[in-house]
């Protein structure tokens, strides 16, 4: 019994522990972001790598979302005889919750990853204790260059993904089902608010930061072993995700 | 260099590509109209009441939008609504005695203008009144009106009860 209560009392102490580190971690990237930003080229980079090469698979993703969210409203809308509904409904569950979280996953995914087994094999191959001896400062050259680069380009992809989805739905509602184009982009001007598209852009930029924060937290601080890399690859995508719905539900909260 | 020159053009596409999403869910899902050039005119109707009509509502004929509610005021003078409806440039034969009327699309739907044609050889000119309206129907006044001509039937038939 009292082993079993020292066991949970380990884990909460190493989960508390893990969160305080982020924690800290985190003021450092921001108080080293100023300096960082005075030498954009390396956030350049870092945009590209997390931003453009994502962009194949967010807008692949998003079209077949928009498709699945057009057959799927299409189904149920038309049970009360309301297809036209079917833009309203499509672009407001894209914009308030699907395209950021969505985006979010997907970018843990792709490019949560790369960063986390990137830094995790800087810090295997000794790259990173390599930089401190040459007095050049990793957490300003590598670390912030790319948490920034993910933060510019989630609202961005976020943008980009419920367009696409938009298409898709677009595609299958109005192209294949017969909803009436007209109904479809009215309806849906009539009922967006310039708030909803904030919304989804503020949603997408919170994720970006929370989920590039935890890519290159795990992938620095990854044990310098193939398993260690391999480790925290995975943690990133485990704890991007979850960091991600509970956010979601407190940034839903608060904005509705 | 050749790599990082490739490596901007990408991410110069990616960004750009970003920002005409932004734009495209700014200005095309959302009630907002930017047009570069404003081509229309405008028409005002003084309304007794206009319920929840809202700037930005449709204005329409035949169901048709042919154009959108610009802004609301009062008028001091008259004491009554004034709204001001932008009409698209090309809709520019509707004659002058056509008449407004508030209307709330479907059971969920917002409110909205909808204009029936006249029969004057005239058509309307930017800056012209709208001389015939009709207000938005309020619930509430059609339940009271509904309560007091109940109330006065049962007055009515009262005293011949107590008799």
């Amino acid at each position: 019994m009292n082993g079993v209560v020292g066991e949970i009392a380990g884990s909460v102490r190493g989960f508390l522990e893990r969160v305080g580190a982020m924690t800290r971690f985190f003021g450092q990237v921001l108080w080293n972001s100023p300096a960082t930003l005075l030498r954009f080229r390396l956030v350049v980079e870092q945009v590209y790598n997390t931003g453009a090469l994502s962009l194949v698979i967010i807008m692949t993703c998003g079209l077949f979302v928009g498709m699945v969210l057009g057959l799927q409203g299409h189904d149920l809308l038309e049970r009360f005889g309301s297809e036209d509904a079917l833009g309203v409904g499509a672009a407001l569950s894209l914009l308030k919750e699907l395209g950021p979280v969505v985006t979010a996953l997907l970018f843990a995914g792709r490019a949560g990853t790369a960063l986390a087994s990137e830094l995790g094999l800087m810090r295997a191959t000794d790259q990173i204790s390599a930089m401190e001896i040459m007095a050049v400062d990793p957490m300003r050259r590598v670390v912030v260059p790319r948490f920034l680069g993910g933060v510019i380009a989630m609202p961005l992809l976020t943008a980009i993904f419920i367009a696409v989805a938009l298409y898709g739905v677009q595609l299958i509602g109005v192209q294949l089902l017969g909803v009436d184009q007209g109904q479809f982009w009215s309806q849906m001007r009539g009922a967006v608010e310039l708030g909803d598209v904030n919304e989804g852009l503020i949603k997408g930029f919170v994720f970006g930061i929370a989920c590039s924060l935890i890519a290159v937290f795990e992938g620095y601080n990854a044990a310098p072993t193939a398993e260690g890399v391999g480790r925290a690859t995975t943690r990133t995508v485990v704890v991007s995700a979850v960091v991600t719905l509970v956010l979601d539900y407190i940034l839903t909260a608060l904005m509705l | 260099m050749r790599q990082s020159r490739a490596i901007d053009v990408s991410t110069g596409l990616f960004v750009l590509l970003g920002f005409a999403a932004i734009m495209f869910l700014v200005t095309q899902i959302t009630n907002r109209e930017y047009s570069w050039r404003d081509q229309s005119y405008r028409l005002h109707a003084r309304f007794e009441n206009v319920g929840g009509l809202k700037a930005g509502a449709p204005v329409s004929m035949a169901g048709v939008t042919i154009g959108r509610v610009e802004s609301i005021g009062y008028d001091m003078d008259l004491f009554k609504a004034i709204v001001t409806l932008r009409i698209d440039a090309h809709y520019d034969r509707i004659p002058n005695d056509s008449d407004a009327a508030i209307y709330t699309a479907g059971l969920l739907g917002g409110q909205y203008v909808g204009l029936t044609p006249g029969n004057s050889e005239d058509a309307y000119r930017d800056g012209d009144d709208i001389e015939f309206v009709q207000d938005a129907i309020v619930l509430e006044k059609l339940i009271s009106k509904y309560l007091f001509s109940q109330a006065g039937k049962d007055k009515a038939s009262a005293p011949a009860a107590q008799e």
